[in-house]
C-alpha cells in the first residue's frame, strides 16, 4: 500500500520530466548561445510555419555553459556556439552529428551611454586617462577579441571592470556607471535607444565567426540537419542580417 | 525521545547539504592543487577577499551594533516596520541589493553627484565591493546582536544605572561585555557571508584583478575556462567558511 | 521628611502617598500584585507616574517637568537575586559604583574592600561571582549598593530566594548595615518587616491598606494581609539570662547579649495548650487568659491576647475552653526562634 502511495506521489513528477511528445508534433531542441536570443526566436518561429507539427524549444546561454550541459547529456537536437573554441570541444568529444558550419559573423563595437558624455569617438580613444572603460574579461569570447583589437590597433586598454560576460558589461553602460564599453555590433543593435554605438574600422581585424552543428545521438537527426540548413538559407540569413550579423559567405 | 522515523528523512537531508561538498573535494586535481591556488590572479582573490570582508565586518560593527541596541532597547512607533526592512537584505536577491546600491551610491545614484563633487568615485573600486558586502552582512550581526541583547535583558542595566553609572558607562562596561558572544558570533557570520558575497558585487562592483575581483568572482569567471582551478578554490573558500564557523561556534561557546 | 513619594499609575491601578523620614527603613507589605514593586520602579526612576512626586532629601527626582534619570537619582536597588555583574569579579562589582562616580581604580578598589568587610565578606573579594552561593552573592549584592553610597536604599524581597539556613545571619548583617540608612524594604516576610524596619506600609490593590510603626501594626492588624502575615507569635522584650520574657529559643548569630532588644517567634500550630502548668517539662510555659476561639476547618485556633494556639477541635474541646478561661500556652525552646532587634 505504502509503495503505491508513494507511486502515485512520484509517477506525476516523472511524467512531468519527462517529454510530452503526445505523438501529434515533434520537439526539436535548439541550444543557442545568450546573443542569438532574439534572431533565433524568428527564426525558429519561421522554421515552425514551415514544418507542420514540429515544435522548436529553444534554450540559451553561455556558449560554455551550453557544452558543459550538452557533454553532461542535455537533450538538445541542435547547438549554436558564439565561437569555433566552444564548438571545438563538442568536436574533440565527438558529440556533432555532423561538420560545424559557420552561419554568422559578428564584430566589435564601442558602446557609449546616451548622449556619449565622455565624448568617444575612436578606438584610441579609450585610452583616455580617467576613462571608465569596461571590457569582457579575457577568458571569455568577447573579451579575447577585444583583447586582440586592442593589440591589432596597438592601443593599451586599462578598463575598470573586466565583465563575465556582453550582458554585464551592457549593464555597466546602461546604467551610466561606464563610460564606454567594447561588445559585438549586435549587442548594441540589441539593447536599443539604452546605448549609442561608436563603429571603429579597426574591429575588421577581428571577426568572431557562429558555428552550427547538428549534437550527434539527436533522435531528431534528421529535422536538426534541416534546422542547420534552415539557418544558413536565405530565410536564417535574412533574419541574422536585420539583427546585424554579418554574413560568412565573402 | 524521538520517533525512530525522523532518521531518514534528517539523514537525506544531511546528505543533500554534504554530497556537494564531498563531491567538490572529490573532483580536485591534488596534484595541481598548490600551483592552481597560489597563481597570482587567486592570491590576489584571496587577499582582496579577505581585506574587504574584514573592512566590511569593522563597518557592520560600527554601524549594526548601535542599531540593535535600538532596536532591542527602545520603542518608537513604526519599529517593527524597520526591523523588518533593515532585515530584507538577509532575503533579497543580492543582485538586487546591487542594483539597489547601484542607484544609491552609482554616478546617477541618490547620492552619486554628491559623492562626484567631493571627487569621490565608488563603481569599479575595492569601495564598492566593501560596500556591497556591508550591505548583505550588516543584517547577520544585527540579527545576532538584537537576540542576544534581549536575551541578557536590562536587568543588568538597570542595576548598574541605579549604582550611578551613566548611560555610556552602562553601555561600555555592562552591555557590551555581556552580549560580547552574540557580538562575536554576529562579527564572525557577517564576515563569513561578506566573504561569500557575490551577486551585489558582480552587479555593483564590477571585476577586475586586485581591485574588484574577490574569490568567489574569480571562481565564477574561472568556471568557463579552467575548471580544475575553479574547484581548486571552490575548495579554499569552503575551507576558509568552515574554519570562520568553527571558530565562531567555539567562541560563542566559551564565552556563552 | 527624607523622601516623600507620591505617585498614580493608571495602567497598573496604584495610587500611593508615602514618606520616609532620615534614616529611617519602611517596609512594604502586601500580597503579590499589590503594586509594591511599582512603588520601588517609581522611587528608583525606572518608571514615570502619571502624576506624583518624588523628593528625596529635598531635591525633586520625578515630578511635573521634572525627571531625573537613574544614574543621578543616587537611589541604590538591590533585588531578590543578587544579579552581580557576570563579567566582573568580586571586587569590581563593588567597586563599579564609586568607580562610574568617577573614583580611581585604587580609590574604588579600596573603598570595596571596606564595604566587603562590613558584610562580612572580605574573603570573597578575589572571587568569580558564579563561585558564589546564593548567600554570599546577597552579600557582595549589599556590599555593592552600599559602595555607591546612596541616598535612598531600595530593597525588593532581598531574602525571598535565598537558603533558609543563611537567613539569619544575613538579616542580621542587613540590620546593622541599614541602621541610620533611609531605606524602602519590599518583603512578604513578616519577620524581615519586624526586625530590619521602623514601620510598615501594608499594600492591597495599589492602595496603601494601613501603615503604622511595625510591631503595632502587626498587633493589631487592620487589613487582611497584616492580618494573615500576624499570625505567627511573637514576644517582644529584652534579652536576660538567655531568654527573652521567661521564653527560651534558639537564638540566631550572633547571639544577643544580656540586654539586647529581641523578638521571639514562634507558630500557633507549635503551641500546645494545658489546663495547668506542664511540671518538670523543659518547654515554655506562659499563662494566659483565652480571649477568643476561631474555628479554622478541622482545626480552632485559641487566641490570648496576641498569642495564638492551633488545637484540634477534639483537643479544644476536651479541655473545654470558652473565653475567659484560664490556660497554659507551652512551647519547646526548639521552636522558637530568637532575633535581636
Amino acid at each position: 500500500m505504502k509503495k503505491l502511495v508513494l507511486l502515485a506521489l512520484v509517477l506525476p513528477l516523472v511524467a512531468a520530466c519527462g517529454s510530452d511528445d503526445d505523438g501529434s508534433s515533434t520537439t526539436l531542441t535548439v541550444y543557442a548561445a545568450a546573443s542569438l536570443t532574439a534572431s533565433f526566436e524568428e527564426i525558429a518561429a519561421e522554421f515552425e510555419a514551415e514544418h507542420d507539427g514540429v515544435e522548436v524549444r529553444l534554450s540559451f546561454g553561455g556558449s560554455s555553459d551550453l557544452v558543459t550541459q550538452i557533454q553532461g547529456g542535455a537533450p538538445a537536437d541542435v547547438f549554436a556556439s558564439a565561437d569555433t573554441a566552444n564548438m571545438d570541444k563538442l568536436v574533440d568529444d565527438d558529440l556533432t552529428g555532423a561538420d560545424p558550419q559557420g552561419f554568422a559573423t559578428n564584430t566589435l563595437e564601442i558602446v557609449v551611454p546616451p548622449g556619449n558624455p565622455a565624448g568617444i569617438t575612436s578606438f584610441q580613444d579609450l585610452a583616455k586617462p580617467g576613462l571608465n572603460l569596461v571590457v569582457c574579461a579575457p577568458a571569455v569570447p568577447c573579451g579575447a577579441a577585444s583583447q586582440q583589437v586592442a593589440e591589432n590597433a596597438g592601443v593599451t586598454l586599462s578598463p575598470v571592470s573586466e565583465e563575465q560576460s556582453v550582458t554585464d558589461v551592457l549593464a555597466k553602460v546602461t546604467s551610466g556607471e561606464a563610460d564606454a564599453g567594447l561588445v559585438y555590433v549586435t549587442d548594441v543593435q540589441a539593447a536599443g535607444d539604452d546605448v549609442e554605438g561608436v563603429e571603429f574600422p579597426e574591429s575588421d581585424s577581428v571577426v568572431n565567426t557562429y558555428p552550427i552543428a547538428p549534437v550527434e545521438d539527436s533522435g531528431e537527426a534528421d529535422l536538426a540537419e534541416e534546422f542547420v540548413q534552415f539557418v544558413l538559407g536565405d530565410t536564417g540569413q535574412g533574419v541574422l542580417a536585420d539583427f546585424g550579423f554579418g554574413s560568412t559567405s565573402p | 525521545m524521538i520517533p525512530r522515523w525522523l532518521y531518514a528523512p534528517a539523514a537525506v537531508g544531511a546528505a543533500f547539504l554534504l554530497l556537494p561538498l564531498a563531491a567538490i573535494v572529490a573532483r580536485v586535481e591534488w596534484s595541481e592543487f598548490f600551483t592552481l591556488i597560489t597563481s597570482e590572479a587567486s592570491k590576489d582573490a584571496l587577499w582582496l577577499s579577505l581585506r574587504t570582508s574584514a573592512m566590511a565586518t569593522l563597518l557592520c560593527l560600527l554601524f549594526g551594533t548601535p542599531m540593535a541596541v535600538v532596536l532591542a532597547r527602545t520603542s518608537f512607533p513604526g519599529q517593527g516596520v524597520l526591523r523588518s526592512l533593515v532585515l530584507l537584505p538577509l532575503v533579497l536577491p543580492p543582485v538586487v541589493g546591487g542594483v539597489a546600491l547601484l542607484y544609491t551610491f552609482g554616478r546617477r545614484g541618490l547620492l552619486g553627484h554628491e559623492l562626484e563633487v567631493l571627487g569621490i568615485q565608488v563603481a569599479f573600486s575595492t569601495t564598492a565591493v566593501v560596500l556591497a558586502q556591508t550591505f548583505v552582512a550588516m543584517p547577520f550581526l544585527v540579527v545576532s546582536l538584537e537576540g542576544s541583547l534581549r536575551t541578557a535583558g536590562q536587568r543588568y542595566e538597570v542595576v548598574a544605572a541605579s549604582l550611578g553609572a551613566a548611560p555610556t558607562t552602562v553601555f561600555r562596561r555592562i552591555t557590551l561585555p555581556l552580549v560580547l558572544p552574540g557580538l562575536v558570533s554576529g562579527s564572525v557570520l557577517a564576515f563569513a557571508r561578506a566573504l561569500g558575497e557575490f551577486g551585489a558585487t558582480i552587479t555593483f562592483a564590477g571585476s577586475l584583478q586586485g581591485v574588484t575581483r574577490t574569490l568567489p568572482l574569480e571562481i565564477y569567471q574561472l568556471r568557463e575556462t579552467d575548471v580544475d582551478a575553479a574547484v581548486a578554490l571552490s575548495l579554499v573558500l569552503v575551507v576558509v567558511a568552515v574554519l570562520v564557523i568553527g571558530f565562531a561556534g567555539r567562541q560563542g561557546r566559551s564565552l556563552g | 521628611m527624607s523622601l516623600q513619594l507620591t505617585a498614580t499609575v493608571d495602567e497598573r491601578g496604584v495610587e500611593v502617598d508615602l514618606e520616609i523620614g532620615e534614616g529611617e527603613t519602611l517596609a512594604i507589605l502586601g500580597p503579590n500584585g499589590a503594586g509594591k514593586s511599582t512603588v520601588l520602579a517609581v522611587a528608583a526612576g525606572l518608571l514615570r507616574p502619571d502624576r506624583g512626586r518624588v523628593v528625596l532629601e529635598g531635591r525633586e527626582l520625578t515630578g511635573p517637568g521634572t525627571w531625573v534619570p537613574p544614574h543621578d537619582r543616587r537611589v541604590a536597588l538591590l533585588a531578590q537575586e543578587p544579579l552581580l555583574f557576570p563579567h566582573l569579579g568580586v571586587l569590581d562589582n563593588v567597586a563599579f559604583g564609586p568607580r562610574s562616580n568617577g573614583a580611581s581604580r585604587r580609590t574604588s578598589h579600596e573603598a570595596a574592600r571596606r564595604w566587603l568587610g562590613e558584610v562580612d565578606a572580605a574573603d570573597l573579594a578575589d572571587r568569580r561571582p558564579r563561585q558564589l552561593s546564593g548567600g554570599q552573592g546577597q552579600r557582595v549584592a549589599v556590599a555593592r549598593a552600599l559602595a555607591a553610597e546612596p541616598r535612598l536604599l531600595l530593597l525588593d524581597e532581598p531574602l525571598s530566594a535565598l537558603d533558609v539556613a543563611v537567613l539569619p545571619a544575613l538579616r542580621q548583617t542587613l540590620k546593622r548595615v541599614l541602621a541610620g540608612r533611609t531605606t524602602v524594604l519590599v518583603t512578604h516576610d513578616v519577620l524581615d518587616a519586624l526586625l530590619l524596619a521602623d514601620r510598615v506600609v501594608v499594600m492591597e490593590d495599589g492602595r496603601v491598606a494601613e501603615a503604622g510603626p511595625t510591631a503595632e501594626v502587626l498587633e493589631r492588624p487592620r487589613s487582611a494581609f497584616a492580618a494573615r502575615i500576624a499570625g505567627l507569635n511573637m514576644v517582644a522584650g529584652t534579652w536576660r539570662d538567655g531568654a527573652v520574657e521567661g521564653i527560651r529559643g534558639i537564638a540566631s548569630e550572633p547571639a544577643p547579649a544580656e540586654g539586647d532588644p529581641v523578638v521571639a517567634v514562634f507558630r500557633p500550630s507549635a503551641v500546645s495548650v494545658f489546663t495547668s502548668s506542664p511540671g518538670g517539662s523543659p518547654r515554655n510555659a506562659l499563662a494566659v487568659t483565652v480571649t477568643d476561639l476561631e474555628p479554622r476547618g478541622d482545626q480552632v485556633r485559641v487566641r490570648a491576647g496576641h498569642l495564638a494556639a492551633d488545637l484540634t477541635v477534639q483537643a479544644a474541646a476536651e479541655l473545654d475552653l470558652v473565653p475567659g478561661a484560664r490556660v497554659v500556652f507551652a512551647v519547646k525552646a526548639s521552636e522558637v526562634a530568637v532575633y535581636r532587634r
